[in-house]
């Protein structure tokens, strides 16, 4: 990282330092003078924009955690204590709480330009790999953080997700009991799961790091798929991308205060205003929205382990993913027929979201099944065997002559293709 | 075009020696109106961050109490919780009153009254410091003006309350003659609501 | 900046699927009789005549049985709420009974509210509640508006979004209390119930009709029936689920505002920036 800087110390102060701990090398060589593709679209903002959404929950979260009460007996009345008496507490609570929303729409279309432009394929395995774990610890913060204000939603959803785990044969109901603490979820869950909820965003933080290094050690992608040849081809990070991705942002974060300040809980669930009742189950359990993908996929099983296993498959599929996509070509801008497919795909994700939230019954079920074999053929069946049936369209020199001819990918395709037919 | 032409060579211009004082051009004007505004953006911001941690409305809700004080018989004290504070109540003795008056603000510590029901500049006598109409009535917040602990009371060189944490004595009306502490017991806003009642805040 | 509209359209289409409804509660059927409310869209605001009326309905028509434990009496006389004056909301909190203490002799004792007391409840725990309600538990009024919602269903969510539509409780609490009609034919109702076309949790409710025309009366010339009783209170409902509604909505636009035009200038500034820039 610290070798990309063009750093010189002047004053002594500076050399002192830099000959003791090179930080402010290392900054610069990551997020000033670190050559950046210069064809970036905006499709790649995103990663600075869950960098910021990441700052924000832990900002809003350190303080809400100023206010609220750990325990079954005070929890949710802690929480309207925060709504209704705490300065701008409600503002906070909001902003956490449709921030956990952000979050997940910005890390899904993270994932899914990834998916587009092969940023998983060689040589940014890791880096990949760094994401998905990254998206597995955010799942479980925002599960954990959903169980804290001990609604009628926070208590069953707990219970559903903590019952996953008795489907491990032999050891599955001690597993339960292990992660409850007592024979129900109750006060030891709650507490374990804030100390959890607060722990884990820094977890995250870290693998971010590690994910970013991942990266800048490779080189970023970008969206012509092919490496940088010449200085031509790359700007420094800072001032070009610090503003476009700052820009982004903020456009992001339009959109972000349209939710939190106008429809602060329409992302949320009305049972979740009940207090949390172990006796009661509410009529119809759905998880957030974020998880309805991988819900569906888990009711779509009528077999409770099977359900389980799909469902944690359908996020282990990612981690071999690098190795499961044969062709040649990175990036799906080249790749004619793996675009079709790509676009199915997130069609499928889509429709499993939606099935996720209707109830388990009739053609919602089928469907369910139709779609969950889909998710998994797209990676274990379509994307080996495209590497060979598919003829690639012919790739730029380098990222400067596609630019030159008018863009990343299709312009540049689009000149191209006279020759190749 | 042209316009824009002429202003892009000016741009250029001062790109080639923006290293002296110029008048602003619309480019700097641009950056500098950008800044402002994220540094507005971020001022704004912080403050709900801040402000969340001062009191809350419930908390500012329970700014008063009432306390009744019939049972408090002449040379007995009682100690109420105001605001999460002991609020000391004394009915003293005749003696204690005399002696209080006894003692020249001149020879006080601290001359002002502390008494938030009397302007800032009231001095320390003791008809300052008891309760108006009622100078064997003593009613003051029961913490250390030196750092927070609560006084013993009945006790110290001067028959009133004695700190034991840092060794601050108060006379009988609950003024500092002795030791660290800097100033006198602070006297709450205070009133009689009726003749055995006292409200608080 | 084409990349930017590309990638809007692409992500409004996604968006129009991927966003699931909130409010997929049981109670496909209910009837929904949506209401037009001051506090609805970026610019509402709570009507503070509606809100006082909405109060006098819940005084004397529900709080025998309906709790409101989160709310203080202080917040009657906060902006934003229906604003009585500081001594009419201390006359109201006079009127109702807490329990404080102990006392030096180590007993709890009753004494009249203050302003910083909370609404006591009407029954010291659901079990009470139960036995004087022939079993069924007449739910707490504080959160009620955000904590009922029927079924939006396709594509109304997606609109949702766009027409910031967030009334889905106070339009249910009207509709409840108006949707008291005579059973279908061969519908048999079991004793102690009674239909409702609009009740979320089955065609049966426990809680008989509530509101009668001239029950409360209203000293403004407002209309004093069914319908005008039902809106009163939902609105109140909504104000004491929401205190802060309308600071939100307007902090909220200020912060749009601000945003927009941040984002405004900083789009020139990379703009700029990137000007000798082929990418």
């Amino acid at each position: 990282m610290a070798g990309h800087s063009n750093y010189v110390p002047q004053s002594a102060a500076a050399k002192w330092l830099e000959s003791r701990l090179p930080v402010i090398s290392l900054m610069r060589g990551s997020f000033v003078d670190f050559p950046t593709p210069k064809n970036l679209n905006y499709w790649w903002t995103f990663g600075g924009i869950l960098f910021f959404v990441l700052i924000a929950q832990i900002l809003t979260g350190i303080v809400l955690v100023m206010h609220y009460t750990p325990s079954t007996g005070a929890a949710f009345d802690s929480v309207e204590h925060i709504m209704r008496d705490v300065n701008f507490g409600w503002m906070l609570r909001y902003l956490h709480s449709n921030g956990a929303s952000m979050f997940f729409i910005a890390v899904y279309i993270h994932i899914f330009r990834g998916l587009y432009y092969g940023s998983y394929k060689a040589p940014r395995e890791i880096s990949w790999i760094l994401g998905v774990i990254i998206f597995l610890i955010m799942m479980g913060t925002a599960f954990m953080g959903y169980v804290l204000p001990w609604g009628q939603m926070s208590f069953w959803g707990a219970t559903v997700i903590t019952n996953l785990f008795s489907a491990i044969p032999l050891v599955g109901e001690a597993i339960v009991t292990w992660l409850w603490g007592g024979f129900a979820v109750d006060n030891p869950t709650l507490n374990r799961f804030f100390s959890l909820h607060y722990l884990l965003p820094f977890m995250i933080f870290g693998v971010v790091i590690l994910h970013v290094w991942a990266f800048h050690t490779t080189g970023n992608n970008n969206p012509t798929g092919v490496q940088p040849k010449t200085k031509q081809d790359t700007l420094p990070f800072h001032p070009y991308y610090t503003m476009k991705d700052l820009f982004a942002i903020v456009v992001f974060m339009i959109f972000f205060s349209w939710f939190a300040f106008y429809l602060p809980n329409y992302l949320g669930h009305a049972d979740n205003y009940i207090e949390a009742n172990p006796l009661v189950t509410p009529a119809h359990i759905v998880p957030e929205w974020y998880f309805l993908p991988f819900y569906a996929i888990l009711r779509a099983v009528p077999d409770k382990l099977g359900g389980v296993v799909l469902m944690f498959g359908a996020i282990a599929v990612l981690f071999i993913l690098p190795w499961l996509d044969t062709s040649k070509v990175r990036s799906g801008a080249y790749r004619p027929l793996f675009k079709q497919f790509f676009w199915i795909f997130a069609a499928v994700c889509v429709a499993l979201g939606y099935l996720g939230a209707m109830p388990a019954e009739g053609i919602y079920v089928t469907l369910s099944r139709i779609f969950t074999a889909y998710y998994f053929a797209h990676f274990l069946v379509i994307l080996p065997m495209l590497g060979f049936l598919e003829k690639p369209k012919p790739l730029p020199a380098s990222i400067s002559e596609s630019v030159l001819k008018g863009g990343s990918g299709k312009p540049a395709a689009a000149a191209a293709a006279p020759e190749t037919k | 075009m042209g316009f824009r032409y002429r202003l892009n060579i000016k741009e250029d211009a001062t790109l080639a020696h923006n290293t002296d004082a110029e008048e602003p051009n619309r480019r700097d004007f641009l950056y500098i109106a950008t800044g402002a505004m994220g540094v507005v953006g971020a001022g704004a911001l912080v403050w709900p961050f801040i402000d969340q941690m001062n009191p809350d409305a419930s908390a500012l809700a329970l700014a008063s109490i009432e306390v009744d004080v019939s049972a408090v018989e002449e040379g007995q004290s009682i100690t109420v919780k105001w605001r999460g504070k002991p609020v000391f109540i004394r009915n003293r003795t005749e003696t204690e009153v005399d002696e209080a008056k006894s003692v020249p603000i001149a020879d006080l510590p601290d001359q002002l009254a502390r008494n938030a029901n009397l302007p800032a500049d009231a001095d320390a006598s003791d008809p300052n410091r008891g309760v108006e109409g009622k100078e064997n009535w003593l009613v003051q917040i029961g913490i250390c003006t030196h750092l927070g602990c609560v006084p013993i009371g009945d006790a110290g060189e001067f028959g009133g309350w004695f700190c034991p944490c840092h060794g601050s004595h108060y006379d009988t009306a609950g003024r500092i003659r002795k030791g660290p502490a800097p100033e006198n017991l602070l006297i709450p806003p205070l009133e009689f609501v009726s003749d055995s009642t006292i409200k608080i805040g | 900046m084409s990349t930017m509209i590309k990638m809007v359209r692409s992500l409004a289409a996604v968006a129009a699927l991927a966003i699931a409804t909130p409010a997929m509660a049981a109670g496909a059927n209910v009837e929904i009789d949506y209401q037009s409310w001051s506090f609805a869209g970026p610019f509402g605001f709570y009507d503070r005549a509606q809100l006082q009326r909405g109060f006098k309905v819940y005084r004397e028509n529900c709080s025998a049985c309906h709790g409101l434990r989160l709310v203080a009496f202080r917040n009657l006389a906060e902006d934003g709420g229906p604003s009585f004056t500081e001594d009419q909301a201390k006359a109201v909190a006079a009127e109702y009974t807490v329990v404080d203490g102990p006392d030096d002799f180590g007993d709890m004792y009753d004494r009249p509210a203050i302003l910083a007391d909370r609404f006591p409840s009407p029954f010291p725990n659901e079990q009470a509640a139960r036995a004087a309600n022939n079993g069924a538990y007449p739910p707490d009024f504080s959160l009620l508006a955000k904590a009922r919602a029927a079924q939006r269903g396709f594509p109304w969510f997606v609109f949702d979004i766009f027409t910031q539509y967030q009334e889905n409780g106070p339009d249910y609490i009207y509709s409840l209390l108006t949707g008291y009609v005579d059973a279908p034919e061969g519908v048999a109702v079991p004793d102690g119930q009674y239909y409702n076309h609009s009740f979320l949790a089955g065609e049966f409710i426990s809680m008989a009709p509530p509101l009668f025309e001239e029950a409360v009366e209203y000293t403004d010339g407002t209309p004093m029936t069914v319908d005008q009783y039902a809106k009163d209170v939902a609105a109140f409902m909504m104000w004491a689920a929401e205190p802060h509604l309308e600071d939100r909505k307007k902090i909220g636009f200020r912060v749009m505002i601000f945003l927009i035009v941040f984002a405004g200038l900083l789009y020139f500034t990379k703009k700029k920036l990137w000007r000798n820039v082929e990418h």
